[in-house]
């Protein structure tokens, strides 16, 4: 049987010429995506910022939006959205944050409740108060910023400074780039979207530390070879590894994406891009290169002599 | 790499077996495996978003509990003072957590020494502490200041969630649903979760009420509305009917003749001569003595029934009632006179709660993610499966019978812990399929690397087992870091996707580590391979 390759065995393409480019690109597109951020904003969820959210599926046939939307706007309720979700039958309803504080948020969810009637059934309800809303915040950001330390930790400990941080920097770049993709599609940001993002984080640098790994060895076995030809080598030789390792998380993605409920599908398409998109290239072209500029093996370039940044000695393989 | 000792091998595979079939359980109905012996019944257990349910966090509301606690203080001072004969002017005042009062100068030592015994040490871990329940300060001029302390306030704090939580769970008890969860989250929060509920409109009314429940003496001294638009005598308020009835305003006595805590019991029932639903109950000896006695002094007068600062009714007591037993008739539905009954017999609340998170989910939406979720598995299993035969063949198998192990490990070891298993959870278990077989990609390529590299067949595959295996470590462990992270910042349905992201990494490394290895070399035991067939 002949089997797929997908990367020809011979593969030598020079990937750290593309630095010059690459690096440009990836300063102009985060640029991008913190201005998203910060000018177009993120479309937090109930988990947020509080409000209600109510799923129903019409008992009646496809659901009458334009009805159903004038029912709930004459209640006062403040700005709600409606919108169909998933099948034609079934609407998700989006309450604001009610000013009385949590008990009108109860009322709120009894008066829609009571506007819509029995020709809905209620598959889902969510109230989310301030109070709550806020301390998720507070803890999703602190989450991401106590993993995103706790894996530099690591990382340095493993490997030396350098690459512990050439790894962040990558990485934190897919989580730049991965909001500013949130921002621009206005996917809802809720708790799914922190694990998302976290699962982004732990899964890019899966990646990069299968390059870096290579990078290591490399740098132990060929003393003297100049750095971006170190880098090419590595880069180029766990590339069918990438590669393979990349569609058949997609194929699970997909299949997520595309059978999965549709209540995960905005989790889903976060990762898709996160994990495929951004992830893959932050690794061959930001992760590997920069260590050019971290200061990696520079002596090889200056002096042929012994690298500077040689690994250190303790960490032997069985 | 390749040499695997008879009795290692034996240990992996009885390890990978016995987790395996930990997953058992999960296959046969809950009518099945109630008859097997008690450690064979850990199963997963499917969150509520997937089974359908009630997530409802309530709050202590910490004011009332300030309030209620500084009020307490303001009557022990009262009564203190009042047994010491000590002379006051005015009346002792409350000031945010202060009660103020005036003493004549005179008794001043003698009330300060009554008044300092009510500064009570405040139990701590380690018994007493030095810390007291109440700061008494001298501020001069007669006036003395008595502070609720921060410590005591903490402590009633606890002691209320510590009720609440009791009287939820009798109140949850009553609408009859299986398994509840209700337990303490913080200081000042109680987690309900009530899985499979038909009616979770019922559960927020009985869980939102504090049903405290008062007899109360309606006052004549003026008409409501007269109180209404002046003021009312010092001693009573305006309290208003229910809604439904237009709201309408009472004058009613302070002073409490019998509160709902000295009810035995509480029954729904119809009421003889006009049929309507009533709730008829029943006092304790203490509570019935004293419900005596006020209608003995008050015939012909009314009395009000007070619910959570609700007159539910006001009836004329037309003879006295002696016997400690009576009826609550306030036009209630068949379904609210039941609930009034469940929760008198629960008792009230020592304090407001108040909900400040809920997630529902019917069981409609339930079953209609898990087929969605199991259909979603399938097919990303298949084409995982298939690619990775496409891109390796015969090694390909081997990774897909590993991949196979692997999930069937997942579901094993959630069923040991008696995890929960989510909707996100889920899709961990499907991303999982897509990253296991990294694992496998890893091992391989470098074997591929070390056949061109010129090494013989059995020689590239040991030193690709070698080299990869110490990638595979430290590529997993990131991810590992995240999901644990995600444990402990998340909640509900996130944390089950933190723990299958988890426990998949664990199962993976064990699987790359061992059953791969195993396989292989099985294979090259066996075959003596002149070529590598990837």
């Amino acid at each position: 049987m002949r089997l797929l390759r997908i990367v020809p065995d011979d593969t030598k393409f020079d990937f750290m010429r593309f630095r010059r480019v690459s690096f440009p690109i990836s300063a102009v597109l985060s640029i991008v995506a913190i201005a998203l951020y910060f000018f177009h904003g993120l479309n937090f969820g109930i988990d947020f910022v509080g409000g209600t959210l109510i799923e129903v599926q019409s008992k009646v046939g496809p659901a009458d939006l334009a009805k159903m939307r004038s029912k709930i706007e004459g209640l006062g309720l403040g700005e709600a959205q409606l919108q169909q979700f998933g099948a034609p039958t079934d609407v998700l309803i989006r309450i604001p944050q009610q000013a009385g504080g949590d008990e009108a948020q109860q009322a709120a969810v009894a008066k829609v409740r009571n506007a819509l009637g029995d020709e809905v059934d209620y598959r889902r309800v969510e109230v989310v108060g301030g109070r709550i809303s806020t301390e998720q915040m507070a803890k999703g950001t602190i989450g991401l910023m106590v993993a995103i330390m706790c894996i530099l930790v690591y990382l340095w400990f493993r490997f030396e400074w350098q690459f512990a941080l050439g790894a962040m920097i990558a990485n934190v770049h897919d989580l730049v780039l991965t909001i500013g993709f949130m921002s621009l599609t206005q996917i809802d940001f809720d708790l799914t979207s922190i694990a998302a993002l976290l699962t982004i984080l732990g899964y890019s640098l899966n990646d990069t530390v299968v390059i870096y790994d290579r990078i290591r060895e490399m740098l132990r076995r060929y003393k003297k070879m100049p750095m971006p030809d170190l880098l090419n080598i590595s880069v180029n030789s766990t590339l069918s590894r990438s590669i393979i390792t990349h569609v058949t998380v997609t194929l699970a993605l997909l299949a997520l994406f595309l059978f999965g409920p549709q209540a995960i599908h905005s989790f889903t398409a976060t990762m898709m891009f996160g994990v495929v998109l951004v992830g893959t290239y932050t690794s061959v072209f930001i992760a590997a290169p920069i260590l050019i500029y971290l200061g990696v093996g520079t002596s090889r370039l200056a002096t042929e002599e012994e690298p500077k940044a040689s690994p250190s000695p303790a960490r032997t393989r069985a | 790499m390749l040499y695997i000792s008879r009795g290692k091998a034996a240990a992996i595979l009885l390890t990978a077996l016995f987790v395996c079939l930990c997953a058992v359980p999960n296959f046969f109905p809950e009518s099945v495996v109630q008859r097997w012996p008690g450690w064979a019944q850990r199963h997963i257990v499917l969150g509520l978003d997937l089974q359908g349910g009630s997530h409802i966090l309530l709050e202590v509301d910490a004011n009332d509990v300030r309030r209620q606690k500084v009020e307490g203080l303001r009557e022990d001072v009262r009564r203190v003072l009042r047994d010491a004969r000590v002379g006051i002017t005015g009346q002792p005042v409350v000031r945010g957590n202060t009660v103020e009062v005036h003493i004549r100068e005179s008794d001043l030592p003698q009330a300060l020494t009554k008044l300092r015994e009510l500064a009570t040490p405040i139990g701590g871990l380690l018994g007493a502490t030095t810390q007291r329940s109440v700061e008494v300060v001298d501020a001069g001029g007669g006036l003395v200041q008595l502070t609720v302390t921060d410590p005591a306030i903490v402590q009633r704090m606890r002691q209320v969630v510590d009720q609440s939580i009791e009287i939820i769970n009798r109140r949850v008890n009553q609408i009859g649903t299986v398994e509840p969860l209700i337990q303490r989250q913080g200081t000042g929060r109680i987690l309900v979760q009530v899985p499979g509920l038909q009616d979770p409109q019922r559960l927020k009314e009985l869980l939102g009420k504090t049903a405290k429940l008062e007899f109360r003496m309606v006052d004549l001294s003026m008409p409501a509305e007269q109180a209404l638009q002046g003021r009312p005598p010092p001693d009573s308020e305006i309290l208003y009917g229910p809604e439904k009835e237009g709201r309408m305003p009472y004058l009613i006595e302070k002073r409490v003749l019998v509160s709902g805590g000295e009810l035995t019991d509480a029954q729904p029932g119809f009421d003889q001569r006009t049929s309507e639903p009533i709730v008829q109950f029943r006092f304790n000896s203490s509570g019935a003595r004293k419900f005596a006695q006020a209608t003995q002094e008050n015939v012909g007068r009314p009395f009000a029934i007070v619910l959570d600062n609700e007159v539910i009714s006001a009836p004329v007591i037309r003879e006295p009632i002696l016997q400690g037993s009576g009826q609550i008739s306030g036009s209630f539905t068949v379904q609210g006179a039941n609930d009034l009954a469940v929760l008198l017999r629960a008792g009230a609340l020592p304090a407001k709660l108040t909900i400040i998170e809920e997630r529902t989910v019917g069981p409609g939406l339930g079953q209609d993610s898990i087929e969605k979720g199991k259909l979603a598995a399938l097919v990303g299993s298949l084409m995982v499966v298939l690619f990775m035969f496409a891109t390796y063949g015969l090694f390909g198998l081997f990774a897909n019978i590993a991949v196979a192990i692997n999930v069937a490990m997942i579901f094993g070891l959630l069923s040991l812990l008696g995890a929960t298993l989510t909707l996100p959870g889920i899709a961990g278990i499907v991303l999982t399929v897509g990253i296991a077989v990294d694992s496998n990609v890893l091992i391989y390529e470098r074997i591929r690397e070390e056949v061109r590299n010129g090494r013989t067949p059995i020689t590239a595959i040991d030193a690709g087992f070698t080299r990869a295996l110490a990638t595979i470590m430290d590529s997993n462990i990131t991810t590992f870091i995240a999901a644990a992270v995600l444990f402990f910042i998340g909640t509900g349905a996130v944390q089950g996707f933190a723990v299958t992201l988890g426990i998949g990494i664990i199962t993976t490394v064990f699987t790359a580590f061992t059953l791969t290895r195993l396989i292989v070399a099985y294979w090259v035991r066996w075959q003596r391979p002149q070529t590598v067939p990837i």
